[in-house]
């Protein structure tokens, strides 16, 4: 009921609005149409100035407040690049920005109608159409080759160097799988995935998967000043490794591995202070919307000195092991274990 | 056919649409055959215009509710219970149902309201007035259009009220997400009502569009050469080409999605394991499924926008009382930008891990729309320039129209430029974009052409003081409003987030949020003004007393006041110069009309 109020409320105050609005429209019709006119149009002219203006200062004020928050500082090599081109971008279009908008509201203001104003006959100029159609061609030209010089940069290959993580997406959180002793990354299949002790569904016949290591928190350690390559995959929808501070993100689908590889150049710690800000943190933000919990699928990135992953590193268990009673076979043991002993809850052998 | 008859026969056309139907018809036309299953295409244009004007109230009420849980995620809103039911109980969005309303928010808008709404309004209005044609080439395929519209439009909002809720998986519907029952609770039956929606739609807007190509190839009047038509006409009819073109592939689309939910195919699934089991699914591409919508989406902006610049054309030049600069140079731009709309699209999938070469060679092309665009930005300015420019509610909204698609446009060369793409991607930044380039600004291209022929199709002009009202609150709102969402999204904060509290790099930008929601509840009742200016308008607007009440030459103003079926009364006046001469026309008279002969020693254009 008070809803109907309301609505009828609202519609009664537009009613009278149109009323007022139309006698006053009358009531200048009957005043004199033409002088009237005139009066208005110039009143406009002024108002769209003043409009042009106050936009100007507006976005004058929206930098100032915007400033210091609206590029994270670039945390990798690649990132830097990044930034250079973004501001070259933002020169080019800036500087048409303003010239064509201080252009239309000028010619708005300055050729208002007036009674006595004649118009000039001016249908077209080749010169003009080829002036106008070149310059663009030639500022695209460039802003296309400065692209595709970092396109190819970002998506080019990882340096033979960089240690291989995967980062699996799943509704809602991120999966974060290291090789482990061995550097190598076992095989999965996502018919052995289960909820209860294989959640990537490692191929246990895999020798390699036996010292795999997996974050189920969502935690992407990195090493800095060392290039991190990515393999991205997806448990069930398309989701989306964005990484905000490193200038990258890259879509998770399923039945398809994506990549992408960083170099990272500034400790979390280095970057606490940087920002001022004791509860920094690199976050790992999903970009593509995957379900209800889209925005809440969060991962963080730890990018530290080497020897600080090595004792992280050297702190965790490796996931078999965590699903698996203590006797169970370690990685240097070949034999394949028992399906049966995967079954073990994982939560009751958890250090 | 007996089209060819109806054409030649203007007074009785009237009666031979509604003799298709009804056998013993009188004189005057049934209420029935006049208002509702209209043949006629300026009712038709009606209809499309005020569904989509309902359209575009659910719609943009939807972003007012989902800006409320963005502004103000901590705060409690018991209206939206009242309205939402169970959706938002004890006052707050769930997360379900905010995505839902992101998603049903986009579908409205983009395909009820800017396509059909748009191009269904002022195809059919000024495709025939303009080109000087008693009606389409079909008028009963153009009924059958608007009805094909109108059952995607119940089927559309009966997707609002079921169980489960609406579509909820974006309005680009990307599968697995929308393929499966199990990831979220909007790709349930929502879901399915959401495709057959669609699919209907994509039915009422090919036989529009082939309908809107064959008037306009085939039905010109005495005189009207392809190179004599309105800039409107040329951009309607792109409008349309792109749409016969694009439309089918989103088709096949929808089918395949439909296939993969309901008959077990595997076209877009591959080795998934959801709702803690293995789907047998196994080769599909989920990318395939983006691939075909973008073929379509592309060309969607276009077909958003092509009508809008045609209207701001004609109504700069006319309000301007100059010639358009640069005709022809604006007829190639269009040519050029139709070609590269669908050379373009997978510019929307820079980051799903296509090849980087393939990204490359359409970083190229989608920076190569920035030249038409230019070129056109250009002859709107000199279109001003040295004119003698009236600022009526129509100019002004085709003013604002060149200064958003400026502002928008040119964040295109971010996010076409694969390199800054993969930071931008999905943020803010994107949605600040198209919603000013695509939205707003194809919304003042729309509302500059209902404020400029409203005294055509209703033979009474719109209030003018609410007019500047709704001009000035709308395009100071709209840049309040998406200006600081670029500076959101280049620190990189994602879209279609329910809730950014729990984030360290987002957070912060919660005082922003609070103040655009606010803007945006402002801006929606600007709207509302515009909707009550619209309809009182209708029956209490002030009365036309001439022909052409703009001083425009254009064929529509030949008509009278309130033309009957046929358009003209008489023959159909023929066609002796190009549209847009805005010149002295010997007796003080500054246009002079397309139907006045050439004078002894005049060059024609």
């Amino acid at each position: 009921m008070s809803v109907f109020i309301t609505t009828l409320l609202v519609f009664l105050v537009f009613i009278i609005i149109y009323q007022i609005g139309k006698a006053s429209e009358y009531a200048s019709v009957m005043r004199g149409e033409e002088n009237i006119k005139f009066k208005t149009n110039r009143a406009i002219a002024w108002i769209l100035v003043a409009f042009f203006f106050l936009g100007l200062y507006g976005i004058w004020e929206c930098n100032e407040i915007f400033k210091d928050r609206m590029l994270p500082v670039a945390a990798c090599e690649n990132g830097v690049k990044y930034d250079n081109m973004f501001f070259v971008t933002l020169a080019v279009t800036g500087i048409v920005f303003f010239a064509t908008q201080a252009v239309l509201f000028w010619f708005a203001y300055r050729y208002q109608a007036t009674p006595s104003r004649k118009t000039t006959f001016f249908a077209h100029s080749n010169k003009l159409e080829i002036l106008w159609t070149t310059i663009p061609a030639i500022a695209m030209a460039i802003l296309v080759a400065i692209g595709l010089k970092n396109w190819a940069n970002v998506t080019s290959d990882a340096p033979a160097d960089a240690t291989v993580v995967e980062v699996v997406g799943k509704q809602f959180n991120w999966l974060v799988r290291y090789p482990g002793k061995d550097n190598e990354l076992g095989k999965r299949d996502f018919r052995k995935i289960s909820d209860a002790n294989n959640i990537l569904g490692l191929d246990w016949k895999d020798p390699h998967n036996m010292d795999d290591i997996i974050s189920q928190k969502g935690e992407l350690h990195m090493v800095v000043n060392k290039a991190v390559k990515l393999l991205i995959g997806s448990r069930d929808v398309i989701h989306d490794v964005g990484l905000s501070h490193f200038r990258v993100k890259m879509d998770a689908v399923p039945g398809i591995t994506t990549t992408l590889w960083l170099k990272p150049t500034i400790t979390t710690e280095e970057m606490k202070q940087k920002t001022g800000n004791p509860d920094f943190v690199y976050e790992i933000s999903c970009d593509q919307m995957c379900g209800k919990g889209h925005y809440s699928m969060r991962g963080t990135v730890i990018v530290e000195t080497q020897a600080q992953y090595d004792a992280w590193m050297a702190a965790q268990q490796t996931y078999y092991a965590e699903n698996n009673a203590p006797s169970a076979p370690t990685a240097a043991n070949m034999a394949a274990p028992k399906p049966a002993s995967d079954t073990t809850p994982k939560a009751a052998v958890k250090p | 056919m007996n089209h060819a008859e109806i054409i030649i026969d203007g007074h009785n056309v009237a009666h031979h649409a509604a003799a298709e139907h009804h056998d013993h018809e009188h004189h005057e036309q049934h209420f029935i055959w006049k208002y509702i299953f209209s043949q006629d295409h300026k009712m038709i244009s009606k209809q499309f215009l005020i569904t989509g004007i309902i359209w575009a109230i659910i719609g943009a009420l939807m972003s007012v509710f989902f800006r409320l849980q963005l502004g103000f995620p901590d705060s409690t809103f018991p209206i939206m219970e009242k309205f939402l039911g169970d959706w938002a109980k004890g006052g707050k969005l769930t997360p379900e149902f905010y995505y839902a309303l992101i998603t049903m928010h986009g579908t409205i808008l983009v395909f009820f309201v800017l396509t059909a709404g748009l191009s269904g309004t002022f195809a059919n209005l000024l495709i025939p007035y303009q080109i000087g044609a008693r009606d389409m080439a079909s008028p009963f395929m153009n009924m059958l259009s608007y009805w094909f519209f109108f059952a995607a439009s119940i089927i559309m909002l009966v997707s609002l009220f079921v169980e489960t809720g609406p579509a909820s998986g974006g309005w680009t519907t990307y599968p697995p997400l929308s393929a499966l029952k199990e990831a979220s609770i909007g790709s349930g039956i929502g879901m399915d009502l959401w495709l057959m929606g669609m699919a209907l739609f994509v039915v009422s807007s090919l036989l529009g569009g082939l309908n809107y190509i064959a008037t306009i190839l085939n039905m010109r009047t005495k005189g009207m050469t392809m190179t004599r038509m309105p800039l409107t006409i040329w951009a309607l009819f792109f409008t349309a080409v792109l749409g016969v073109l694009s439309f089918p592939v989103l088709f096949s689309g929808v089918v395949l999605l439909i296939f993969d939910r309901n008959f077990g195919t595997s076209f877009y699934l591959s080795e998934i394991f959801i709702g803690g089991k293995a789907l047998p699914h196994i080769g599909g591409s989920a990318i395939l499924y983006q691939h075909l919508f973008w073929f379509l989406g592309h060309p969607e902006v276009y077909i958003i926008m092509l009508p809008g610049m045609g209207m701001a054309s004609e109504i700069l030049a006319t309000h301007s009382r100059k010639p358009i600069f640069g005709y022809f140079a604006m007829i190639i731009s269009l040519v050029g930008i139709t070609l590269l709309a669908f050379l373009v699209w997978a510019h929307h999938m820079f980051v799903t891990g296509m090849s980087p070469f393939l990204g490359s060679i359409f970083v190229l092309l989608t920076l190569l729309i920035a030249v038409p665009s230019a070129v056109k930005v250009f002859n709107w300015l000199t279109t001003m320039w040295r004119g003698n420019i009236r600022f009526n509610p129509p100019m002004l909204f085709a003013i604002g129209f060149v200064s958003l698609f400026i502002s928008g446009g040119l964040t295109g060369l971010f996010l076409g430029n694969s390199a800054l793409d993969i930071h931008l991607h999905d943020t803010y930044f994107v949605v600040a974009h198209f919603h000013i380039v695509m939205g707003v600004s194809a919304f003042f291209g729309m509302f500059a052409g209902i404020y400029h022929w409203f005294p055509k199709m209703f033979g009474r002009f719109m209030n003018n003081t609410l007019g500047y009202i709704h001009f000035f609150v709308t395009i100071a709102g709209a840049y309040l409003i998406f200006w600081p969402m670029h500076y959101e999204g280049i620190a990189g904060m994602p879209r279609r987030y329910y809730d950014f509290s729990a984030w360290e790099s987002f957070k912060h930008f919660q005082g922003i949020n609070a103040f655009i929601s606010i803007i945006s509840i402002i801006v929606f009742f600007a709207q509302l003004l515009f909707v009550v200016n619209f309809f009182a308008s209708i029956f209490k607007g002030r009365k036309l007393t001439t022909q052409n009440p703009w001083g425009s030459t254009t064929l529509e103003w030949t008509t009278p006041i309130n033309p009957g079926h046929g358009n003209w009364p008489g023959e159909i006046p023929e066609v002796y110069r190009w549209p847009y001469d805005y010149k002295d026309d010997g007796n003080g008279g500054d246009f002079i009309s397309q139907t006045t002969p050439l004078r002894p020693g005049e060059e024609s254009h």
